[in-house]
């Protein structure tokens, strides 16, 4: 049975907690809605990236002479994996989400008998990952210092991965990072990017109008393949930062109300001592003045 | 004379939507393009220039490093990752600039094709400059 006195410390600790807790929620909404500002300002880009490489690979008729980035190197003995994670901690599942989905693809990976190359981007992954992984782990980047996402970041990541492809380090690159839903839920997402990956190839047949091309088709394209790399690892990074901050909202929420049941809980059990130490006391005095 | 949309969108957000645009002059990687309506679908790719935006009230100038035109049904797209208005540059920024690209200029293992581009660039930033 703890003091009286233990009882009321517990409980200060406990209320200054909460209000931490519910500081860190406040400011993790006033980002969240930033972040989600952000991203949806830079769906436009992607979304338009995207259609006119549909629109280019539609045309490709002749795969052997296509870009390598776009239908792959005909092997498929070393997959490439970015695994997109948050640089601070304290919000909920959101990181492990990432490496848990990530880690499922790994070891089917090596089932396959196929190599493994990680590249960890936010440092949080990279410390789940380096017991298990440690020796997979080719490149860490962190970008604690840039304040915003920006896109230059995220094409700093990009030339990497398109160096390293040429280097043939590679021949499948997916990425994983949390798709934003919405406040409550995000969903871990692995999206291939080399080769691309174009599941609607039947509706983008009828857009398939006469383009004037300058300068040439496959020069466009390979031109521009590079570029939707970097576009999608920064549309990945905008919907992994509205993510976290949705993510540490609702787990801060959870703490600051798992904080006030226990201070209730705590209360309750701090008058009940005070109570008995009173009663206590009191027949105490009775049976003193009794025995007189 | 006949107007159609334009939109620039740089990957942060939506640059510049307009639906009353007359004529836009673009600077492709074979030499500068005029579009008027009802253009043909058209992809390109820009070199470092100016684009030059013509409305019935007003002309803006836009400096852009690189990017992707897209024009089609009458709307022309314009991707690109580096833009900015000529009117609130300064000049001590383009100095800035241009000495960032004269350094790299100086590196030893670039190709001619990135050569061209960037001497391109500087030329066009010095034009801006003593404008």
């Amino acid at each position: 049975m703890p003091s009286l006195d233990d009882l009321r410390k517990r409980i200060t600790s406990v209320k200054s907690t909460q209000k931490i807790t519910k500081a860190m929620k406040m400011v993790a909404a006033a980002k969240l809605r930033k972040a989600q500002e952000n991203a949806e300002k830079g769906r436009p880009y992607s979304e338009k990236m995207n259609n006119i490489i549909l629109n280019l690979s539609a045309g490709v008729s002749d795969p052997q002479s296509a870009p390598k980035l776009l239908v792959g190197t005909g092997k498929e003995d070393v997959h490439l994996c970015i695994v997109l994670t948050s640089d601070r901690g304290l919000c909920g599942g959101f990181n492990s989400n990432i490496i848990k989905k990530a880690k499922n693809y790994f070891e089917k990976i090596q089932k396959e008998g196929k190599s493994l190359k990680i590249i960890t981007v936010g440092s949080k992954g990279y410390d789940q990952l380096k017991r298990q992984y440690g020796n997979s782990i080719i490149e860490n980047i962190s970008f604690k210092e840039s304040k915003n996402i920006n896109y230059f970041d995220a094409a700093k990541v990009g030339n990497l991965i398109i160096e390293k492809f040429q280097n043939e380090e590679f021949d499948f690159c997916t990425i994983f990072f949390n798709k934003f839903k919405n406040v409550i839920s995000q969903i871990p997402q692995a999206q291939q990017i080399i080769p691309l990956e174009n599941g609607n190839k039947e509706k983008d047949e009828k857009l398939d109008s006469s383009y004037e091309f300058e300068p040439d088709e496959d020069e466009i394209l390979s031109n521009l393949l590079p570029k939707n790399i970097s576009t999608q690892i920064f549309k990945a990074m905008l919907e992994n930062s509205a993510s976290e901050q949705g993510s540490r909202m609702t787990a801060m929420d959870n703490a600051t109300r798992n904080a006030g049941d226990l201070v209730d809980k705590l209360t309750i059990q701090y008058n009940r001592s005070r109570q008995a130490a009173i009663t206590k006391e009191l027949i105490e005095i009775i049976s003193g003045a009794e025995s007189l | 004379m006949d107007q159609f949309n334009l939109e620039i969108i740089s990957p942060e957000r939506s640059f510049l939507t307009k639906k009353d645009t007359d004529e836009v002059v673009i600077p492709g990687i074979e030499g500068y393009m005029g579009i008027l309506k009802d253009h043909i679908p058209l992809i390109s790719f820009l070199k470092p220039g100016i684009i030059d935006v013509k409305s019935k009230n007003e002309n803006i100038n836009f400096y852009v490093d690189d990017g992707i035109v897209e024009f089609k049904d009458n709307t022309l797209s314009i991707l690109t990752s580096n833009i900015f208005d000529l009117r609130d540059v300064n000049k001590s920024k383009l100095d800035k600039i241009i000495k960032d690209t004269e350094e790299v200029l100086k590196k030893e293992n670039i190709k001619d094709q990135e050569r061209y581009i960037l001497n391109q660039k500087i030329e066009v930033l010095n034009s801006i400059k003593f404008n």
